[in-house]
This record gives structure tokens, C-alpha cells and sequence, in this order.
């Protein structure tokens, strides 16, 4: 039994709001391969008395946090927060998943969900003589877990070294001293966690004079821009940053990508904060680069699955993958490459292909990446 | 003393809609002078471009057009069209107002509708027309619809190539054809000043634009088309001549979608837009007369048939065989060529795709975008949604927040045309005890003096 009062919780999340029409489960990606319904659990709340057990439902645990319920609500409910909300009522009765447990004791004790030690979290930019952050700097380069730490993540901060040095801005990293945003964590319903963590941060941040900020990350350009309390520090995604450096000319190509692409849209960066056309911008300026769009573009992008800490879940059915029909709709549209600009994105569309089989067809990158291979 | 020598008050009425034109046609018959400002080049409004009307099935044209001739000719009606009211000064029973009369470059006097300057204009059939709702093309000398009034020609400045660039060509192709010899390029915008007691504000409403719900591909798919475009393709004169097809193909699957920016928190429009489930009723029983054997579906949130009639009418057409399927479609997808509607189908709690060659969204009513420019220059109150607040919500519901100038029809909130009529009506009322008033205190003094 995970019970919780049902009563409270439905007002804390304004769930008498909803007039039940179905618009969110419409669009939940989760609906094309779990038994997930954002609309019926509503009504499951509201019906429930004042008792309500959360045991029979482990599709909690699926929601990708991608934020499509909530943007198309008609009645402003946020699904997604009530989720977010539930698992915290099964965190803080310690009923989770082991990964989840590890992601989140790593994330306390490491500043990384991913149980590696702190003093390695700046090793991948050793050779590159990135200036350590300090106080009157232009911009704090944060660069996030997954490209501190994942191979393949590295390959987009340092990609993002190459193009941001080449066009003369004056930034800096923290290095060892960076510490988790805290994203995932708030997502998998941390909040005690996340409390401690924002607090942490943002007391680094005012010491350090920070003013100006860029991720590599959409999941952790959201969390500053939208969960942190406001500080007047300025946030940006790196796309709007390189997009902006391109306008100005302080970017050019001198290289060219004789390549068709199609771009997808991270859920962090577009569905969440409405960041659609600054990737496509750089993209387009890559001399060469054909961009071509799926279907499902911009708003309707489909969910990779990396998000709402789902890199740590493999949720109630692991069988079937977005990631993989998400892979073949670029593929469909005769691209060579799927662009992407999201180090969580990037991981899951490239394990598609993998298990798809289709490197030889589609190879997935990051703008970063493909921007800097075009200087 | 004789009858003519007595000072008569007059009304100022701003909109040449429905509303407009109710509220002009009843003062004006009770024997007062009406300024009827519009600023298109025809009176009519929305109500011209319906087809037929719910629940009734009238054509929209049959009931509108007498009415839309009876104000152009009626003696105390003064018509001025493609004009705009730019200020209005003073107090109930004494407003002076200014009205520009924007040049149709178009001799009014001469000009006898006959068309063929349009004929002649080298932008025939390149210019899309608003009136079909960008559905079909015209000339850029035009007139709106056949049955304008007046039925005379306006050189569209926005297109037309002289206006434009300065030239068109060696010689006016418009000004060769037109046998009166009206067309005039020297024309100039004009003022016109009038003294009258009291305002009727008309201005009418915007279709929601729907646009701002890009998951349902309205302007990225060529099936999605609005209610209003709907109106279009089913109407005799519009741009397929009633024939209800895309491109030449009939569709054989259409899927409506109710409360597209209506009901709408997240998007600022909060309002149910009162129309839309009879105007879906209706366009469905449209469908399905003339799409033989055609699948329509329509998708609602709620059913609001609250009218005469309504319910009855919502009834023959699911007895017709239209579907309704309760759930708000969450996206509209491409799967080759066609589309699917994607949504929770609420009552089978499952997701559903439901396969369209046509998807039709029930757009709201929203305030016109110039609505606060029009709030300024009458110093009236609006409402946080944009439509102009009535003094009182239940029994001032004419009254705007200054005293001498009236609301009528949907530019206080959206109406279907039975209510925007009896608001109209309501509104001329109200004008007209302050007409009578005004023309009282006149005659007195006239004949103290």
C-alpha cells in the first residue's frame, strides 16, 4: 500500500480544474506503449475519497516528463507536476526503484546522479585549457553531468570549447567544482533533495559573481531558467548563445556539411521552453546542410524517453522504444543525419540506431558537434 | 414653425455587421437620423460570409441581404463605408465625431458595379480575397461579394500594382475598361465631421487564431481548414461554388474538432464561444447532405445545444449519422496522404486515431486585435478577456461604461445571430430614449428661441 490523502494533493495541484477532455493523454507519448493515463488518474484522484493508493500504478514511473500534457491543457493542470507530485509522495515513503535510490544518493553525495566521483568531473576538458570560472567573466559555461562524465557527451562539450573559443567568447568552466543542476532529481520527486541542491548552487553562483549562464544541456538550462528561484542571473541554452554568434557573424563556416538533415526537437528545449528556431538557424547557416522536417516537428516532436529520470528507469515496458520510432520517422525522411541538441537525446537516439541497425544510414549528432566540424 | 425647421438628433453607429445594421435600421425607422460607418468597402460582417444559419438551415445571404439593402436606401441612413470613426468628443446627447473616408480610388457617383475594371485589372485572380477567407482569389479592384452594398468597386491599396509600385504597366488596364470613367488614382483620404447624440459601438469579433495551437496543423497541413473556411467552401458563392472540396477531391472522411480557442485558460480564452457547437451541428448536417456516403466525426468536449431549436437540431444530425466522440483531439498527424486526428476518446477511455482528409477547427470568437485602439477613442471599459464590459452583466448589458454609447453584438462577448439581433435591437432602444431626450430638449429650446 503507498497511500496517500488524495484530498490535499488534488487541490495542492488544482486538479478540480480539470474538466476532463482527454487532451493530454491524446498527446502523452507514453500512451503508445504504456498503460499510462494522465486524464484518468485525474479522476481516479478526484473520485478517491480522501485515501488513494499509488501501488497500482508503476506507469507513474514512465511519464518522460515531456511536458505535452501541460502546454496543451486547455484548463492550465499540469499533469506532469502531478506526477512529479505523486512520486514524491513514493519517494518520501522510500518506495522506489533501486536505480532511482542510487541516482539520487550519488546526486547527494557526488553532485552527479551517475555514482562517479566528483574529482573526475572535469577530466575531459584537461587538454583542452578551458579557463576555470572567475568572478567578471562574460558567461559560467555549465556543462552539466552527462557531458562532464559519458563518453559520448563529451564529445558535445568539447565541441562547444572548440566553437565558443573560436569566436572569442570570454567564458569559463567550473570544472571539479560543478555540482548537479538538480534537474532529474526535482523530476523523480526529490524534492527535499532539490531543495538543497538549488540552495547550494545558487549560494556558488552569488559568490562567484555569476551573471550570465550557458548549458549544454536542455534539461539543465530549464531547471535554472524555470525551477530555480529568480536571482536576475540570465540563462541560456547554447543553441540561442551559437544562434546569436552566427547572426553576428562572430561565427562563420569556413567548412561545409554536403549533408541532409532533420532536426529533433528536445523536450526541454522546445515543448518546455518554446527554443524552436535558434537550432534550426545554426543548422541552416552550415554551408551544404540540407534540413529537412518530420512530421512531427517542433511541438509535436516525439519524446526520446530520456527525460523525467528515465535514463535511470527502463519503465513498464522497455519492449517497445520512442527513441526507435523516433529513428525510423527520421530515417523516413531521407536524412543522414538526425541533429539533436540534448546530451540525453543524443544517447537514446543513438542506442536506437544502433539496435535498429541503421549506422550505416543515419548517424546521430549534436548541433554543437556538427557546428563545429563545418568551422 | 414647420416640421423640417425642427433640429433632429442622430445616431452614430459604429460596424456595419448584423448588429449594425439592426440597431441603424431600427433607429433610423423610428425616424432619426443614423451614420452608419464601416470600414470595409460593404456592410454585411461575419453574417455575409456564412452559408447556411443554425438551426434553421436559412441561407445567411437570404435574411441579411434585404436588410443589408433596406439600410443602404433608407432615407435616414447615411452610409459610409470604407471609412473609420478616428475620434469622438463630448457628452450624451452632444458627441462630435470625426469619420475618414479612406479613398477607393473609385468614383462612387460614376462607378455602376458592372465589373469590368476587375476584368481588366492584371491581378484577377491573384488576390486572395478575405472574404472567402483566403479561400479565393479576386482582382485587386474589387468588391467583396456579389451582393455588396454598395455595390461599387474599391481599388485594394495593399495590392493594387500602381498603388504599390508607382506604375502598372503602360497604360491603367482598370481605368481603359471602365466605360463611367470612375476609376480615380487622384483620390484622397477625406474627413467628415458629425454631430450626433449618441454612439452604438458594433464592431464585431475575431476568429480565433488557430495558429496558436500548432498541434493541430492549421496553416502546416492544407486539410485543416476553420469553421469560417468552412462557411466558404459550402457557400453558393464562394469559391468552389458550394462544392465542399479540397483541391478538386471530395473528402470522404471529415473530423471536426470542437473549443479550438474557446474554453481556452492556457491561451487567454477562457469564454465558450456560444456558436461553435451548432455552427459544427450544422456544418456536419452540410457534410453530410452533400459527401454522399462520408464518414463525419466530430470531436466535443461538451455539447452546449441551449438555444431553440438546438437541441432538437444537435439530435437530427447524429440521427443523419454523424459521429460524436467525446475527447479534445490533443494532435493532427500526417500518415501519407491523408491525416489522423489523434485523441482520448473519453468514453472508450482509449486513445483513438481516427483517419480525415478534411479536418474542420470549431475556431472561437475573440475580441477584434484593434479592440483597445477602439476602447481609447470612446474612453470604454473592457473586459480582462478584450470584449467591451457593459455597465452592468445583468441588467445593463447595452450600456457601455460611458453614458450615450451603447454595445451591440459580439464586440461585448460572443453571440450567435438571434441574440447579437436582440442585443442590437436593445441597444438601438436604449440610443433611442437618449434620442428622444435630446430631441425634446431641442424642440424646447427652438421654441423658446
Amino acid at each position: 500500500m503507498l497511500q496517500i490523502e488524495s484530498r490535499p494533493f488534488a487541490r495542492d495541484h488544482d486538479l478540480f480544474a480539470c474538466v476532463q477532455c482527454g487532451k493530454c493523454t491524446g498527446g502523452c507519448p507514453m500512451t503508445l506503449k504504456t498503460k499510462l493515463n494522465p486524464r484518468s488518474l485525474i479522476l481516479r484522484l478526484l473520485t478517491a475519497g480522501n485515501g488513494f493508493d499509488l501501488e497500482p500504478f508503476p506507469e507513474l514511473w514512465d511519464c518522460t516528463t515531456c511536458s505535452t500534457c501541460a502546454k496543451r491543457c486547455p484548463k492550465q493542470v499540469s499533469p506532469m507536476e502531478m506526477i512529479i507530485g505523486l512520486r514524491s509522495a513514493i519517494v518520501e515513503k522510500g518506495a522506489v526503484h533501486p536505480n532511482v535510490k542510487a541516482a539520487l544518493e550519488s546526486t547527494f553525495r557526488h553532485g552527479n546522479p551517475l555514482s562517479l566521483p566528483r574529482e573526475q568531473r572535469g577530466a575531459w576538458a584537461a587538454d583542452l585549457g578551458v579557463k576555470h570560472y572567475t568572478a567578471g567573466m562574460e558567461y559560467l559555461y555549465y556543462v552539466g553531468c552527462t557531458p562532464s562524465y559519458d563518453p559520448r557527451g563529451q564529445k558535445v562539450a568539447r565541441a562547444l570549447v572548440a566553437l565558443f573559443s573560436k569566436a572569442g567568447v570570454d567564458f569559463g568552466i567550473l570544472g571539479n567544482d560543478e555540482n548537479c543542476c538538480g534537474s532529474e532529481v526535482r523530476r523523480l520527486g526529490e524534492a527535499g533533495l532539490f531543495e538543497m541542491v538549488v540552495e547550494d548552487n545558487t549560494g556558488a553562483y552569488k559568490e562567484l559573481g555569476v551573471t550570465k549562464m550557458f548549458t549544454t544541456s536542455p534539461h539543465c538550462y530549464n531547471v535554472y531558467r524555470n525551477d530555480y528561484p529568480k536571482n536576475g542571473m540570465q540563462v541560456q541554452h547554447y543553441t540561442q548563445v551559437l544562434a546569436g554568434l552566427v547572426a553576428d557573424k562572430k561565427i562563420t563556416f569556413s567548412g561545409s556539411l554536403d549533408k541532409t538533415v532533420t532536426y529533433h526537437d528536445p523536450c526541454y528545449l522546445g515543448k518546455h521552453n518554446g527554443v524552436f528556431d535558434e537550432p534550426r538557424a545554426v543548422l541552416r547557416a552550415i554551408p551544404g546542410l540540407k534540413l529537412v522536417e518530420m512530421d512531427r516537428s517542433r511541438e509535436k516532436s516525439l519524446c526520446c524517453e530520456g527525460g523525467g529520470g528515465r535514463m535511470w528507469l527502463e519503465g513498464t515496458n522497455p519492449a517497445t522504444r520512442l527513441a526507435m520510432m523516433r529513428v525510423q520517422e527520421a530515417a523516413e525522411t531521407g536524412a543522414q543525419v538526425l541533429a539533436t541538441a540534448c546530451p540525453f537525446c543524443v544517447l537514446m537516439l543513438d542506442e536506437a540506431v544502433k539496435t535498429l541497425n541503421l549506422e550505416e544510414k543515419i548517424q546521430v549528432l549534436d548541433v554543437a558537434e556538427m557546428a563545429a566540424q563545418a568551422l | 414653425m414647420t416640421a423640417t425647421d425642427i433640429p433632429k438628433p442622430a445616431a452614430l453607429v459604429i460596424g456595419g455587421g448584423i448588429a449594425g445594421i439592426q440597431s441603424a435600421l431600427d433607429i433610423a425607422d423610428a425616424g432619426f437620423k443614423v451614420y452608419l460607418v464601416e470600414r470595409s468597402p460593404s456592410i454585411g460582417g461575419r453574417m455575409s460570409q456564412l452559408d447556411k444559419t443554425f438551426p434553421t438551415l436559412d441561407c445567411s445571404a437570404c435574411i441579411l441581404t434585404p436588410k443589408m439593402v433596406d439600410a443602404g436606401r433608407h432615407p435616414n441612413i447615411e452610409l459610409l463605408t470604407y471609412s473609420e470613426v478616428t475620434e469622438v468628443t463630448g457628452q450624451p446627447g452632444a458627441f462630435h465625431a470625426q469619420i475618414k473616408k479612406k479613398p477607393r480610388f473609385v468614383d462612387v457617383d460614376k462607378c455602376s458595379g458592372c465589373g469590368l475594371c476587375a476584368a481588366a485589372c492584371r491581378l484577377t485572380g491573384k488576390v486572395s480575397s478575405d472574404f472567402n477567407a483566403g479561400m479565393g482569389k479576386r482582382a485587386a479592384v474589387y468588391v467583396p461579394f456579389p451582393q455588396a452594398v454598395p455595390l461599387k468597386y474599391t481599388v485594394d491599396p495593399n495590392e493594387c500594382i500602381f498603388l504599390t509600385r508607382g506604375v502598372c504597366g503602360k497604360t491603367f488596364k482598370c481605368k481603359d475598361a471602365c466605360t463611367a470613367g470612375a476609376i480615380n488614382f487622384d483620390q484622397k483620404e477625406e474627413f467628415v465631421e458629425v454631430d450626433v447624440a449618441t454612439v452604438i459601438n458594433a464592431t464585431g469579433f475575431d476568429v480565433f487564431d488557430a495558429t496558436r495551437r500548432p498541434e493541430l496543423g492549421y496553416g502546416t497541413y492544407p486539410q485543416v481548414i476553420t469553421t469560417l473556411e468552412f462557411e466558404r467552401l459550402a457557400s453558393a458563392s464562394g469559391p468552389t461554388a458550394g462544392r465542399i472540396s479540397l483541391n478538386g477531391n471530395l473528402p470522404r472522411r471529415v473530423v471536426f474538432i470542437q473549443c479550438v480557442g474557446s474554453r481556452d485558460v492556457g491561451l487567454g480564452a477562457p469564454w465558450c464561444s456560444r456558436v461553435c457547437c451548432m455552427a459544427v451541428a450544422k456544418q456536419a448536417h452540410l457534410a453530410h447532405d452533400r459527401l454522399p456516403g462520408a464518414e463525419i466525426t466530430v470531436f466535443y468536449i461538451d455539447i452546449r445545444a441551449f438555444g431553440k431549436g438546438f437541441e432538437e437540431f444537435y439530435d437530427r444530425v447524429r440521427h443523419e449519422g454523424v459521429l460524436y466522440r467525446k475527447g479534445m483531439p490533443s494532435e493532427v498527424l500526417r500518415r501519407g496522404d491523408h491525416l489522423v486526428v489523434r485523441a482520448e476518446d473519453m468514453l472508450l477511455g482509449e486513445i483513438v486515431e481516427v483517419e480525415a482528409d478534411l479536418v474542420v477547427l470549431a475556431v472561437g470568437i475573440a475580441p477584434r486585435k484593434d479592440a483597445t485602439q477602439v476602447a481609447e477613442m470612446l474612453h470604454l471599459a473592457q473586459d480582462a478577456t478584450g470584449f467591451f464590459a457593459e455597465d452592468h452583466p445583468k441588467v445593463r448589458t447595452v450600456e457601455s461604461s460611458q453614458p450615450g454609447i451603447f454595445l451591440a453584438g459580439c464586440c461585448q462577448g460572443p453571440k450567435d445571430i438571434p441574440d447579437t439581433v436582440a442585443h442590437a435591437k436593445a441597444a438601438a432602444s436604449a440610443a433611442m430614449i437618449l434620442l428622444a431626450q435630446t430631441e425634446k430638449a431641442m424642440v424646447t429650446s427652438y421654441a423658446a428661441n
